[in-house]
């Protein structure tokens, strides 16, 4: 925009817009980011403060007892260590499913993409809904196994179809070069398409590992046995009932029953509030990739 | 989802990818050979669809049958519409139906505009620091989970100590425990839902706004029209087939309240107004072990649903609007 138009756009009422428009702008920030930063601040906070105090962002004594004492819960610990693994397994393989199937949708060429594409696109609008799926799982002998957590959401729909765009718009010439030098579609696969697309490949891994992460159906749904549930899980238990079980605490004085549940809310969110920033980074890209036709 | 809407469109072949066609494509066993590796890729995703995605569909038709799992689908004894029959003329069907429905009113009339409001407003930031600054902040609740957003209203509200709890009750001189209040179920849930999804939302908005010519501006500028004149003639139309296609989108999932964060705010005493098809099906099918009949309420709402988004984008595309399809 040249300086003359800018100078239309910057007269005193556009200015009072602004400014208006900038401390409504800072408050709805602000209210996203409030609430947990309470949580934070609660779970840093002294029994006594958390029931006294109404709201602060800041405790008056700080003092890690509560996340010292779900620390000491084994259900906790166990639940975290779970959840960590499952994501992580969780990921790679769900990733490595979606980009296998959408290398070779991106051909063109490949007899039968359209159907295959098509049923693609009728698994988006069309599922067969909860009870199916779960008796297909106990019928694959899944419940109550790990696998349940991670294969029924395996392939993404709409990861795949955008995936699969973007390995269809990455130039041609690397890969037909490669492949009159014999090389076979393996090959291209993971020396070529792979390593051009890290940025929208390493998005989408962050896509599943949220939805890993922050999965509640399914344990919910599949995995029945209570030694095996995930944070989200021991999370819900936490805050919706009384607290961890009693007797699990090794320790002498009685937990902190409301900073347990602020520390595990915090435990629960600060994984992902790790990988947003690198999620940030590219999801906006990747997100819009696949739309670009559109 | 919000990224879901365009990409649709994308199935279209482009370009042949090599220049020689193959030998025989009518040749089944030629194909296989030609493209035996593409096909060793295809596999396993292949079969994830067969498993996880087919089969169910398949599995499905015991919404027609008392399926009894000892039997299996095919033994199971056929009964038709029965279970869709005690279902609809269940008393809990109305009010099922009517809470599914007023919840998605509240997304469609509240939450949705807010969102187009909310991105309007961005676009309107000259202050990159500042616009990127927002943005960031209020992605984030996005990308919590249910369970972490519903424990956050929990201790907001928390009977005693909650600061919201306080804060309202003070404000109402009431004495009120908003969790389990009937009466606050719903403004609890869309609360929830415009906290984690009007930040994301915008994308989708920010994106297509991104992408007016900026001569367009300049000259309504130069023609004299305000900033609300040129929000109303430029900004508006621009992001129109995007609301169009969103809210395609969003009637099409009109039935879709979200299994997680309903079941997740229901309890005992506002189980009246939290009951919609996703929890109801949870509740008859797994807990109760009803197993055809609510896999035939889950089908009866997916194909509602199926009907509602194949109907509205033929509206659209009669309306001369983009449709998703």
């Amino acid at each position: 925009m040249d300086r003359r138009t800018y100078q239309r756009f910057n007269t005193r009422a556009g200015r009072a817009f602004d400014a208006v428009n900038a401390v409504v702008l800072i408050g709805i920030g602000l209210l996203a980011l409030l609430p947990f930063l309470y949580v934070l601040a609660g779970s840093l906070a002294t029994e006594l403060e958390i029931t006294t105090r109404p709201f602060f962002v800041w405790p008056n004594e700080i003092t890690t007892a509560s996340y010292a004492s779900i620390l000491s819960s084994r259900v906790f610990v166990r639940a975290f260590v779970t959840t960590v693994v499952v994501t992580g397994v969780g990921t790679v393989i769900q990733l490595a499913l979606t980009a296998l199937m959408a290398y070779p949708l991106s051909k063109v060429d490949l007899p039968g993409r359209r159907t295959m594409m098509s049923l693609i696109v009728f698994c988006m609008v069309f599922s067969a809904g909860m009870i199916p799926t779960f008796l297909i799982v106990k019928e694959l002998g899944l419940l109550n196994s790990y696998w349940a957590l991670i294969l029924p959401m395996a392939i993404n729909p709409f990861s795949l179809i955008i995936i699969k765009n973007f390995f269809q718009e990455l130039p041609k010439e690397l890969e037909e070069s490669a492949r009159i030098d014999g090389a076979n579609e393996i090959r291209i696969l993971r020396s070529i398409v792979a390593p051009l697309s890290k940025p929208v490949l390493a998005t989408f891994a962050l896509f599943y590992a949220v939805g890993l992460w922050n999965d509640y159906m399914s344990p919910l749904l599949y995995l029945g046995d209570q030694d095996k549930w995930t944070l989200q899980m021991i999370l819900r238990q936490v805050t919706a009932s009384a607290t961890l079980t009693a007797d699990d605490m090794n320790s002498d004085v009685p937990p902190p029953a409301q900073g347990i549940k602020f520390a595990v809310v915090i435990v629960a969110t600060i994984p992902v509030l790790l990988a947003y920033p690198f999620l940030q980074k590219h999801f906006a890209k990747g997100m819009l990739i696949g739309s670009v036709k559109g | 989802m919000t990224s879901a809407t365009a990409d649709v469109g994308a199935v279209d072949d482009g370009p042949l990818l090599r220049p020689e066609p193959p030998p025989n494509r009518r040749n089944l066993l030629g194909n296989l050979v030609r493209y035996r590796w593409l096909f060793l890729l295809l596999a396993p995703g292949v079969l994830y669809f067969a498993l996880f995605r087919f089969w169910p569909m398949y599995g499905a038709q015991i919404a027609f049958r008392n399926y009894i799992p000892f039997l299996g689908i095919e033994g199971s004894e056929w009964v038709g519409w029965e279970h869709f029959q005690s279902f609809f003329s269940n008393p809990d069907f109305p009010r099922i139906l009517g809470n599914t429905l007023i919840l998605a009113a509240l997304g469609l009339f509240i939450a949705f505009p807010l969102t187009i409001v909310l991105a309007m407003l961005l676009n309107e930031v000259r202050l990159q620091v500042l616009k990127r600054t927002v943005q960031t902040l209020v992605y984030i609740p996005h990308f919590l989970s249910w369970t972490v957003v519903v424990s956050l209203t929990g201790l907001l509200f928390a009977v005693g100590n909650g600061p919201l709890w306080t804060t309202l009750n003070d404000l109402l001189g009431s004495d009120t425990n908003f969790l389990a209040d009937p009466d606050w179920f719903r403004p609890l849930i869309l609360l929830q839902s415009i906290w984690k999804s009007t930040g994301w939302g915008t994308i989708i908005f920010l994106a297509a706004l991104a992408s007016v010519d900026q001569e367009q501006y300049e000259a309504a500028i130069i023609d004299g029209a305000g900033r609300w004149q040129r929000v109303w003639h430029v900004t508006l139309p621009a992001i129109r087939s995007t609301i169009v296609v969103m809210l395609i989108l969003q009637t099409g999932n009109i039935l879709d309240t979200g299994f997680e964060q309903i079941y997740l705010m229901s309890n005992a005493l506002n189980r009246s107004v939290a009951d919609v098809f996703d929890t109801y099906v949870y509740f008859t099918g797994i807990r109760q072990g009803a197993y055809s009949y609510s896999t035939a309420v889950g089908l009866a709402k997916a194909i509602v649903g199926l009907i509602l988004i194949f109907g509205t984008n033929a509206l659209a595309k009669r309306l001369k609007q983009p449709g998703i399809f």
